[in-house]
């Protein structure tokens, strides 16, 4: 067992990582992250599948030991006793017991955490609400609809009020209206000072949940900061000219790379220090004999950031 | 469009190690266990243990004894040796005890006068008398047929004797000439050099009297034997599929969000552990009570037996389960090495054919599962009626295996604490 430092150290971060590095035979998982999450912060963690934002994830909960570095979480190691219960984790999967009600889920994992009696009754009845299932309670999870069983999913890791909330990707497979009451929920929940670590690929759930973003790929933080830090340090003030051809052939390739574009694939991508600039393009698009079916102007998002960043797209 | 789903279909089951082991690995096993247990028995007749004590010591018993032991028998007249000192000879009482205990499935006992008086019809109580277990009803109709062959085998000249004077009183009485010559005839049969030459014609039964002395008020005895069988059988199937909500929890995630809270891994398969005992204790007294409530085995005699070896069989048995679904890595892993396993371990164990009917190979080889020692205890309760104490080795046997298996199951879940 390792030593277990307070977790309730007002001094310490409620989450510091340093110098984490893991190796999976030959994949390297985590290359050297290091990260602070500020009292009352929503963090997210965007990178592609496969970056390694859930093997962090987990090795925060302690459950995978890192072969480098450190984790703190309130100023105790992770995978102590007192780091476990001031985290609360929302796995990716469905981690519920599909033949247990919503209410006896609940329970289990509260006593899981030590609660009982009343403090374990409240503790329930304020989950249920939170997730919008109180008039579900006494329903099997596995009789849940889809939306449903994931909200259910986020109350079985916050039943015992951790002060840190690891979130892995929570709206995966959840419609549009089911995804809006999750961040509601999330809401609520960073209005009461938790903090929270989210990590997903959705450039707008990112967007639209935290405060600062750290980019991850093959391992390694890449960038970190607000939405407008990122920008800002990828782009300065440039805006983004979003091109589409009519024909996308080798001699287009060729001009996108002459005028300092690149191309994703879809479209291509030309930044430009002032929006006149677009008016030249366009002419010598014209003058190169190049139909344009589609062109916009605008300021770079996350998903520009991590192109600029990576050279390849979010989702590949 | 058949060949294709049949391609399919072939191409899935290549992929499925465990349907394939069920397939194909599970019907070779079995075959060879049966093969074992019943091919290798030349001889039809099951070397039977059987216990004598000798209190004629006449030229007669002494043969019948020398008889018995030409036979396939397992002859004993005195118990193992121990600490290589030479036990005393078995008494009736001591045989009885033995019998009583298991150690021999029955006692013949050749009391005094049986040559001078039980042979001549003259004294029933003189007869030799055969004590029973009645878990073994094989047994001692094997012995009782076997005396008579060798009655006719080793003793022609006692037969023939007794018939001789069955014979007197109908021809009027024999004459002085006709007697000398009978008695000649009858030392020339005493002295012959080959008892096996002697034919079977003419003989006369030798009077045996049958005492049980397990189980002699009943007629349940296969009842409450295959109430264990069966029931640690399925004691084994269900411990391993509850076992199993460790993978479906792996796999499920919720692994990792429990082991992520206060529980450790310790505290979790401790739980498990608890919880598959439970099922399987309760599992055993819904099969007792049935067995109790429709065919009349005695449970509410014998509540202190079943409740230690009840609970003691579901220790070991809920270990083994917790075993091997920490060894596995999927629940379809699960289900054809528990099913591989299982079947085996019952055949072998005696759940499905009583392990006094296989080969003595076989029956100590049945002694590595845990259905041999559960059987065993619950033997002792419900046919012996021995008292709990003597369920010593079957506790301490199961007990000790149910320990290491849960040892080893820990060992193995270790995986999953932390990568």
């Amino acid at each position: 067992m390792l030593p277990s430092a307070p977790a309730d150290d007002p001094a310490a971060l409620p989450l510091e990582i340093s110098g984490v590095a893991k190796r999976f035979g030959d994949l390297r998982a985590l290359d050297g992250v290091s990260l602070r999450l500020a009292p009352g912060e929503c963090l997210g963690l965007l990178g592609p599948n496969g970056a390694g934002k859930t093997t962090l994830l987990r090795a925060i909960a302690g459950r995978v030991q890192p072969d480098a570095g450190s984790i703190t979480v309130l100023g105790a190691p992770a995978g102590s006793p007192a780091a476990r219960l001031a985290l609360g984790w929302i796995p990716q999967e469905l981690a519920l017991y599909p033949r247990l009600t919503c209410l006896e889920n609940l329970e289990a994992f509260g006593r899981y955490f030590g609660l009982g009696g009343a403090a374990l009754s409240t503790a329930v009845e304020r989950c249920l609400r939170w997730a919008a299932l109180a008039d579900r309670a006494d329903d099997a999870v596995q009789h849940l609809s889809g939306g449903m069983k994931r909200r259910l999913n986020m109350a079985a890791g916050l039943v015992h009020a951790p002060k840190v909330v690891l979130m892995d990707e929570p709206t995966v497979g959840v419609d549009p209206q089911s995804r809006n009451r999750m961040f509601e929920m999330i809401d609520a929940l960073a209005s009461e000072g938790t903090s929270i670590v989210y990590t997903t690929h959705q450039m707008a759930e990112a967007e639209r949940l935290c405060d600062r973003i750290a980019v991850v790929d093959h391992g390694r933080v890449i960038a970190v900061g607000t939405r407008d830090e990122l920008v800002r340090a990828a782009f300065g003030t440039r805006s983004e000219v979003v091109a589409r051809f009519e024909r996308m052939d080798e001699s287009a390739a060729a001009w996108i790379r002459q005028r300092g574009g690149r191309f994703d694939g879809a479209a291509a991508r030309f930044e430009v220090e002032q929006p006149t600039a677009m008016v030249a393009l366009l002419e010598a698009a014209a003058r190169a004999g190049h139909t344009l079916v589609d062109v916009s102007l605008r300021r770079p998002d996350l998903e520009s950031v991590f192109l600029h960043l990576t050279g390849r797209e979010l989702r590949e | 469009m058949i060949l294709p789903v049949a391609r399919t279909a072939l191409t899935s089951l290549r992929r499925d190690r465990g349907a394939l082991a069920l397939t194909f690995i599970l019907p070779v096993a079995f075959f060879t266990i049966l093969a074992v247990i019943f091919g290798a028995r030349r001889d039809p007749t099951p070397p039977v243990a059987v216990i004598v004590v000798d209190q004629d010591l006449s030229r007669a018993s002494r043969a019948l004894v020398e008889g018995l032991a030409r036979e396939s028998l397992d002859v004993r007249t005195r118990p193992a040796a121990r600490h290589g000192v030479e036990q005393a000879e078995y008494t009736e009482d001591t045989a009885e005890l033995a019998v009583r205990a298991g150690d021999a499935p029955l006692a013949l006992v050749i009391p005094a006068g049986f040559a001078e008086r039980a042979l001549a019809g003259a004294d029933a109580h003189a007869d030799v008398k055969l004590v029973r277990d009645a878990s073994d009803p094989v047994a001692a109709q094997i012995v009782e047929g076997l005396l008579q062959r060798i009655a006719m085998t080793s003793l022609p000249e006692v037969m023939a004797g007794r018939g001789v004077r069955l014979m007197d009183p109908f021809v009027g009485g024999f004459t002085a000439e006709q007697r000398r010559r009978v008695e000649e005839g009858l030392a020339a049969l005493r002295d012959r050099p080959d008892p096996e030459t002697a034919g079977p014609e003419g003989g006369m039964l030798i009077p045996v009297r049958v005492r049980d002395v397990v189980g002699p008020a009943r007629n349940d005895s296969m009842i409450s034997f295959y109430a264990a069988a069966i029931a640690v059988m399925f004691l084994l199937f269900t411990a391993s599929a509850a076992a199993g909500s460790l993978l479906d929890e792996s796999e499920s995630g919720t692994l990792d969000r429990v082991l992520g809270s206060r529980v450790t891994m310790g505290a979790l398969l401790g739980g498990k552990l608890l919880y598959c005992t439970a099922l399987a204790f309760g599992q055993l007294v819904v099969m007792f009570v049935w067995a109790w409530l429709v065919f009349g085995v005695d449970l509410p005699g014998h509540l202190d037996g079943f409740a230690v070896m009840g609970l003691v069989t579901s220790f070991a048995v809920a270990a083994f389960g917790m075993l091997i679904a920490s060894a596995c890595r999927t629940r379809a892993q699960l289900a054809a090495v528990s099913m591989l396993l299982v079947l085996v371990m019952s055949a072998v164990g005696g759940s499905m054919f009583p392990r006094y009917l296989m080969p003595a190979a076989m029956r100590h080889a049945g002694l590595v599962t845990l259905n041999a020692w559960a059987i065993d205890g619950f033997t002792k309760v419900f046919w012996r009626d021995e008292p709990v104490w003597r369920l010593w080795p079957q506790v301490l046997v199961l007990g000790a295996a149910g320990a290491v298996l849960s040892a080893l199951a820990w060992r193995l879940a270790r995986r999953w604490e932390r990568s």
